[in-house]
């Protein structure tokens, strides 16, 4: 037991005190940081180049029609002058040429923006946005229709979802936060157990082929060497993660305060959730919506987009982060020791990293195939194809994960916990016994028959 | 008294012997040889005393009980092929290394001290493993083989890399454990650090231990009567005097004199062939010529593949 946790000190010590691991540690919670907050910053940044741009209007019905910016100006031409444009469009100061055919009312494509660049996606939906309203506007009029009936008849219908818990109570729920909580809990475990299984694989390797090996079993058992290394480094990681989850979370309070006074701290990480959302989703309204005068803004989607937010933001509350942090811990320890057992053997049956290829295969499917099922969880968390993909303990780590924000049953989590559980311990002793073997044979290409013959060594 | 025995050890790899029917006993406080050929199966040997590898049959008994998993991690090994964590710094890996053999940290700290002094190695203590030569960490692996006071010590060719110096300071060390009352057991190819440092040897080639027994007498064993003598006088006078029992192997000069090798054939001894010269010539010096371990290696591995032809 001594020689154990002698074995994993040096493990954990070695690899802590490694530049990599703080430069890691540092950048980590930059990389997410920068995740959370650019989307928001972006959003936020407004395009403060002045743009002229030349207008040809064929169908005459936006002359003068097109609002305005702070930055964005139009200037209306005749058509003779178009030729002239497009022949030194170089020398002129006009940012682009929109050309407007005069079938525009019926046909999608007859809008054209010309420029000698790729003009932005503000300046692109600031315009078609204007077109389109002012279209809908001469449409409503064609049919005598008036603008404030189009107005109360409009509805915005934005669902909220209450979880009722066992005792009746209720919950605010939002599903697209449980999506994004899942997401990155699945994607975060699924991350670890590749890092730092392949950190015990290269670390079993760096012992067998500096022959250190030799004189550390002759001192500990070799399954003490491996249990050793693999928790050892399994703290590597639990460290890692929380030391990326404080310095994210001091981040991201910190930047919101600088940039957002206004916003308390407690508020910060949800809006920077929110902010999440708005980037996945990726879609240009909101960029739009931000560049138009306040003044054209739909009130009624303002009112419903804050009463999203707000519920957000009631969800948020409720997700029961305290289980959430535990479940990943459990998970990412689970898997990892699963997987990184198996890594171990890896490491012992070959001689050097190039030889691992065809051992690493196997092991590489599932974990991928968690991945693909972890995006089907995500739309469909009860779906059975996520049911079963989160009790076979191959894949539950990762796809248990996603599923756990949406609420899973008691059964299926004590299910899947002890599956992993009896599993990890049938690979660890299985791989205990290539471990044994394995380091101590040099030379020797070694297949899958090989590894059985290992396995089937008595002590 | 014996102090470690190996009985009928068996150990197969594919088909092919790496020990058959093994049989050795170490005395207590003594340095036991192991020689062989490459390949002959000495480090397979020591693996199985290690109980790294398990052999197919046989056991090893340790002061007469069978060895368990506990003596073994009371064993100081040096292996052939040993390294060490390369970005680790020496003195924290020393430490771990010491403390993986059950040491307590502050014993640990105190014994490193006082080898590293003695090794003139302090300065390295916060050095990379990386940065140091080979002789250097192999003085490192030295100290941290013996640093628990074992009382068996088993060194697979521990002086294979040193320069001449530092292996004569690695010789006297290796006197002083037994002094000291430790076993010691060492396997090398090297026959002179056999002839300084061993009083048993065991010869192991292509997985047979083909003999085994104190030094002195396995040399006494292979002697092959040859005598050598300085004289004063004439050659030919000295080579007439002898009759068909005697054969002169060579005439050479020695230390300013003239010298014979002479091989006594049978029917007779050393006195007779004195009682022979000594009418002929002046016998300055007269000695018989006890075989080094090196002709004995030779020797016995020769004959012992002529067996296997024949």
């Amino acid at each position: 037991m001594n020689k154990i946790s002698l074995i994993i000190q040096r493990e954990y010590l070695t690899r802590v005190k490694k530049k990599t691991f703080v430069i890691m540690t540092i950048l980590g919670p930059i990389l997410f940081a920068a995740i959370v907050i650019a989307p928001a910053w972006l959003a936020s940044m407004e395009d403060k180049d002045l743009k002229h741009i030349a207008v040809v209007d064929k169908s005459q019905m936006f002359v003068n029609q097109l609002p305005e910016t702070d930055y964005i100006k139009f200037e209306y031409i005749d058509e003779n002058k178009y030729e002239q444009l497009k022949k030194n469009f170089k020398e002129t100061e006009y940012y682009a040429v929109l050309y407007i055919t005069h079938l525009v009312a019926n046909t999608p494509n007859s809008v054209i923006l010309y420029s000698d660049k790729q003009p932005n996606i503000g300046v692109k939906s600031h315009i078609s946005n204007a077109i389109e309203k002012n279209i809908e506007q001469s449409k409503l009029a064609q049919h005598n229709i008036d603008k404030n009936i189009l107005k109360s008849v409009r509805t915005d219908i934005s669902i909220r979802t209450i979880q009722w818990t066992e005792e009746g109570k209720e919950k605010e729920s939002s599903t697209e936060l449980a999506m994004v909580v899942g997401y990155i809990g699945g994607f975060l475990i699924y991350f670890f157990i590749f890092l730092f299984g392949a950190q015990v694989m290269r670390g079993v390797i760096e012992e067998k082929t500096n022959r250190i090996v030799e004189i550390i079993i002759s001192s500990a058992r070799p399954f003490q060497l491996m249990t050793g290394k693999i928790i050892g480094i399994g703290l590597v990681g639990l460290t890692q993660f929380a030391l990326w989850v404080v310095l994210t979370f001091i981040i991201i309070t910190g930047v919101k305060s600088v940039f957002a006074p206004g916003m308390g701290t407690p508020k910060a990480n949800e809006v920077a959730v929110e902010s999440i959302m708005n980037s996945q989703q990726g879609n240009s309204q909101d960029i739009s919506s931000d560049m138009l005068p306040s003044g054209a803004k739909d009130a009624t989607s303002e009112l419903t987009e804050n009463a999203e937010i707000k519920q957000m933001l009631g969800a948020l509350k409720d997700v029961n982060l305290g289980l959430m942090i535990g479940s990943f811990i459990f998970f990412f320890l689970g898997g990892y020791l699963l997987y990184g057992s198996l890594f171990a053997a890896i490491g012992a049956a070959v001689d050097n990293e190039t030889d691992t290829q065809q051992f690493m295969f196997p092991i590489t499917i599932p974990l991928i195939l968690a991945i693909i099922v972890m995006v089907n969880a995500i739309q469909n968390p009860m779906s059975p194809i996520a049911f079963w993909f989160s009790i076979i303990p191959f894949t539950s780590p990762v796809v248990m994960m996603v599923r756990l924000p949406f609420g899973v049953p008691e059964w299926q989590m004590a299910l899947s916990m002890g599956l992993l559980i009896l599993t990890f311990l049938g690979t660890t002793w299985l791989s205990g016994k290539i471990y044994r073997t394995g380091i101590l044979m040099y030379g020797k290409k070694v297949n899958y028959k090989e590894l059985w013959k290992w396995i089937r060594y008595k002590t | 008294m014996e102090y470690l025995k190996a009985r009928e050890v068996n150990k197969k790899f594919i088909n092919q012997y790496a020990l058959h029917n093994v049989n050795l006993t170490v005395p207590e406080n003594s340095i036991y040889g192991l020689l062989g050929p490459n390949g002959a199966g000495k480090t397979t040997l020591i693996r199985i005393i290690n109980r790294i590898t398990a052999p197919d049959e046989g056991d090893i008994l340790l002061k007469g009980r069978k060895i368990k998993m506990e003596d073994v991690f009371r064993i100081g090994y040096l292996p052939e092929e040993r390294g060490l964590y390369k970005k680790m710094k020496v003195g924290e890996q020393s430490m771990y290394l010491a403390q993986l053999k059950g040491m307590k940290k502050r014993d640990a700290q105190e014994k490193l001290k006082y080898w590293f002094e003695k090794f003139e190695i302090q300065p390295w203590w916060n050095k990379k493993v990386e940065e140091l030569s080979k002789g250097m960490q192999q003085k490192i692996q030295f100290i941290t083989t013996i640093i628990h006071e074992p009382e068996l010590l088993i060194f697979d060719e521990p002086f294979s890399g040193f320069d001449p110096i530092n292996a004569n300071l690695l010789k006297k060390e290796v006197l002083k454990l037994k002094e000291k009352g430790a076993t010691i057991i060492f396997s090398t190819h090297n026959m002179e650090s056999v002839e300084e440092l061993c009083d048993h040897i065991t010869l192991i080639n292509r997985a047979n231990n083909i003999l085994e027994g104190p030094i002195d007498h396995i040399k006494q064993q292979y002697k092959s009567n040859i005598y050598e003598i300085e004289f004063n006088g004439n050659p030919e006078k000295l080579k007439q005097s002898l009759n068909a029992h005697y054969e002169v192997l060579e005439e050479k000069q020695k230390n300013g004199n003239k010298a014979v090798r002479i091989k006594l054939l049978h029917e007779t001894n050393e006195n007779e062939l004195l009682s022979l010269i000594i009418p002929a010539v002046e016998v300055l010096s007269f000695k018989e010529i006890i075989p080094s371990m090196n002709d004995v290696f030779i020797k016995v591995v020769n004959e012992h593949k002529n067996q296997d032809h024949e």
